[in-house]
């Protein structure tokens, strides 16, 4: 079979390309019209988050050019990963249709249980975060029980969780109210200095562009193998070189100051490997199914239950890694740590980002571009030297677009047929 | 258990034969004594009222309920079926009339759905080349493999399901419904496909309100009134028959309709006569 797509099309139809009633975008002026098509029916994707974030960065720039310094940058990727690490665990959950209002309650406990494990039981470090993440993970499964046996809605039983998990943190910190963690320990270091070796920054900013290159040249081999349209190579290259130049010139910027965060490496790890179980694996599939279709997924042998559970458990265990974070970024547990708006911020950061309130739509991505979104905001309104009257009213106002985006999106969807 | 199953069919083999079914819920006999034959290559329809107990025999043949008395036959083994998936592995596929299909997901992964090559790591492009073949010997008429479902016809949403149900290698098909809620042509293109799944060789059930899809499509029309046969009819057999028999009635409006019809012809014909 010939390189050449037009040969292609002509000589032997593709598989796929047999059908002469569907349009088949070519080339790259194709790409751009099926772009905008795509947009104008409600598919919208990652663009409304961009748009937000280039609209924010050019207010808070305009009023204060120390927003875009390199040095605020990289402490704002330093407050990302904490709670960024909690709004992966609402995709989960969100994924499959359901609700955790719990999220800041068990992040707060965890870091309250590592501090009392570690800084006043003596244990080693590596041992309490284990138990905290355990911790986290016995509330999720005790969520899926109550839905899954009881029929609880999930934003109930989480909305009990919430006081029930907060009242415990009060408990085990007792009346001193918060446990400083010593300054100079890894823990406190990972949280608020280490960061990345330039050298190692740079080659893992093009590591993304490496694995594109290969796996797309992979599937189209493949694809053109057994007579199935293949996206062109061209149009590949030109993609991941956009894309690693820009890594390239981000690490570089950041790397003028301190560098980038190894918490930061973390979660984005986090993301990374969340993405390809949604997207590559079974389990991924099955949860996008349950969350679009319950009974359809059930019928076709998915165990829903294990869906669920696996769902919920997983939202309270990143729940309960961000609030370890939270700890070492803040250097302490205190009875304040995950109140306030950190719930809020994290479910707002994965619904900005575009994961959909109302199931079975969603990317790990989500989690990493709402939470740059929600500290974008507070950052520039703290250097706007605002007080945190006017942040929450701000984020709240975020929130609120995010989701009247994401009905008139599935509204839009539901009138253009793609759901 | 399965792999005696598993060999090929013989053109017409008798491959699923009932004797004496009944179900009783209760006090209430759904099913009495019912007997029913699925060839290879056949297209059965099953047609009665509501309440005749037509999806109730479905439901048996489905695995979802198990009858209360009587023998299932699947290519001349008797054969009990306690779940739905024991009757999948026997090689009974069944089409529900609420498609059950996931609209967010594409027509690949509906088709794969709960049954995905190598789990860990999807393939996506087997999977992909898989479909289409299915859906090519369906000739099916779906534009493309990787819309949402959402943005399918209900007759392409009916071909999805019945090409999902093809993927195991079925022996028989169970069809609930398959037209109903369906327009002109997209009724005729399930009726193309109906006709294309007998010509692989597979039994077809197909339960159906509509006379005409029946009489089109059908090699033999059971029919139940009140849980029980009550006659087998060739496609060629008149609506009124069809309708005698799904109501037990030989008054009704089909027939008198009939009748004047039919009195009227010959009253024409003694004109024409010198």
């Amino acid at each position: 079979m010939s390189a050449e797509p037009k040969q292609d099309i002509s000589s032997s139809t593709a598989l796929d390309r047999s059908d002469v009633r569907v349009k088949h975008q070519a080339g790259v002026g194709g790409a751009i019209s099926a772009f905008f098509d795509r947009v104008r029916s409600g598919d919208l994707g990652s663009l409304p988050v961009i748009v937000g974030l280039v609209i924010i960065w050019s207010v808070f720039t305009a009023l204060n050019p120390v927003f875009v310094s390199s040095s605020n940058l990289v402490n704002l990727l330093f407050d990302c990963s904490t709670v960024g690490v909690i709004a992966l665990g609402i995709v989960c959950v969100l994924m499959v249709g359901e609700i955790d209002l719990s999220v800041g309650s068990i992040s707060g406990f965890a870091s309250a249980m590592v501090g009392t494990l570690w800084v006043n039981q003596g244990w080693p470090v590596a041992l309490a975060i284990v138990a905290a993440l355990a911790v986290g993970g016995f509330i999720g499964a005790l969520y899926a029980l109550l839905f899954n046996r009881l029929g609880m809605p999930s934003f109930v039983s989480t909305l009990a969780g919430l006081l029930a998990v907060l009242g415990l943190q009060l408990y085990i910190l007792g009346s001193t109210g918060s446990i400083n963690l010593p300054y100079g320990s890894n823990l406190v270091n990972f949280g608020q200095l280490l960061v990345m070796p330039d050298w190692l920054s740079y080659a893992l900013a093009a590591v993304p562009g490496i694995v594109m290159l290969i796996t797309g040249l992979r599937t189209v081999s493949r694809r053109r193998a057994v007579n199935l349209s293949a996206p062109s190579v061209g149009g590949l290259i030109v993609r991941v070189a956009a894309l690693t130049i820009l890594l390239e010139l981000i690490v570089g910027y950041l790397n003028q100051a301190r560098g980038i965060p190894w918490m930061f490496g973390l979660f984005v790890g986090l993301v990374v490997a969340m993405n390809y179980a949604l997207t590559r694996t079974q389990w991924g599939r099955s949860m996008t199914a349950v969350g679009g279709n319950r009974e359809a997924a059930r019928r076709a042998g998915i165990k829903v239950r294990s869906i669920y559970l696996s769902a919920f458990v997983m939202c309270s265990m990143f729940a309960a890694l961000g609030g370890v974070l939270s700890a070492a970024r803040l250097a302490s547990a205190s009875q304040q740590a995950g109140t306030g708006d950190v719930n809020l911020n994290a479910i707002a950061a994965a619904v900005i980002g575009g994961t959909s309130l109302f199931g079975g739509r969603g990317s790990a991505y989500s989690a990493l571009l709402g939470i740059i979104v929600i500290q974008s905001i507070a950052s520039g309104l703290t250097l706007l030297d605002l007080s945190s009257s006017l942040r929450y009213m701000i984020t709240g106002a975020v929130l609120a677009i995010a989701v009247i985006v994401d009905s008139l999106a599935r509204r839009s969807r539901v009138s253009h047929g793609r759901a | 258990m399965s792999d005696i199953f598993d060999g090929p069919v013989s053109a017409g083999e008798l491959v699923l034969s009932l004797r004496g079914i009944s179900k009783n819920f209760g006090a209430v006999s759904a099913l009495t004594d019912i007997d029913l034959d699925v060839h290879a290559g056949e297209v059965v329809a099953l047609v009665g009222d509501n309440g005749a107990g037509k999806s109730t025999l479905v439901k048996i043949l489905a695995g979802v309920h198990q009858p209360t008395s009587g023998t299932i036959n699947f290519r001349g083994k008797q054969v009990t079926m306690p779940d739905p998936s024991a009757a999948l592995t026997l090689g009974i596929a069944t089409v529900f009339q609420d498609l059950a299909l996931c609209e967010n997901l594409d027509v690949v992964a509906n088709i794969f759905l709960g049954k995905e090559l190598s789990p860990l790591r999807l393939d996506e492009v087997a999977m992909e080349i898989r479909a289409w073949t299915l859906l090519n010997e369906l000739s099916a008429r779906i534009p493309s493999v990787r819309e949402a479902v959402a943005s399918l016809s209900g007759g392409q949403r009916q071909t999805v399901a019945i090409a999902r149900s093809l993927l195991l290698d079925p022996k028989v098909i169970l069809l609930d419904e398959p037209t109903a809620a369906l327009g002109v042509a997209q009724t005729a293109e399930v009726l193309n496909l109906i006709d294309r799944v007998r010509e692989r060789g597979l039994g077809v059930l197909m339960i159906s309100h509509n006379m005409e899809d029946v009489r089109a499509v059908a090699d033999r029309i059971v029919v139940l009134r009140l849980g029980r046969n009550n006659g087998v009819f060739e496609p060629d057999a008149s609506n009124q028959e069809l309708v005698s028999a799904i109501t037990g009635a030989a008054n009704n409006a089909v027939s008198r309709r009939a009748e004047r019809r039919k009195a009227a012809e010959q009253a024409h014909n003694q004109e024409q006569r010198p």
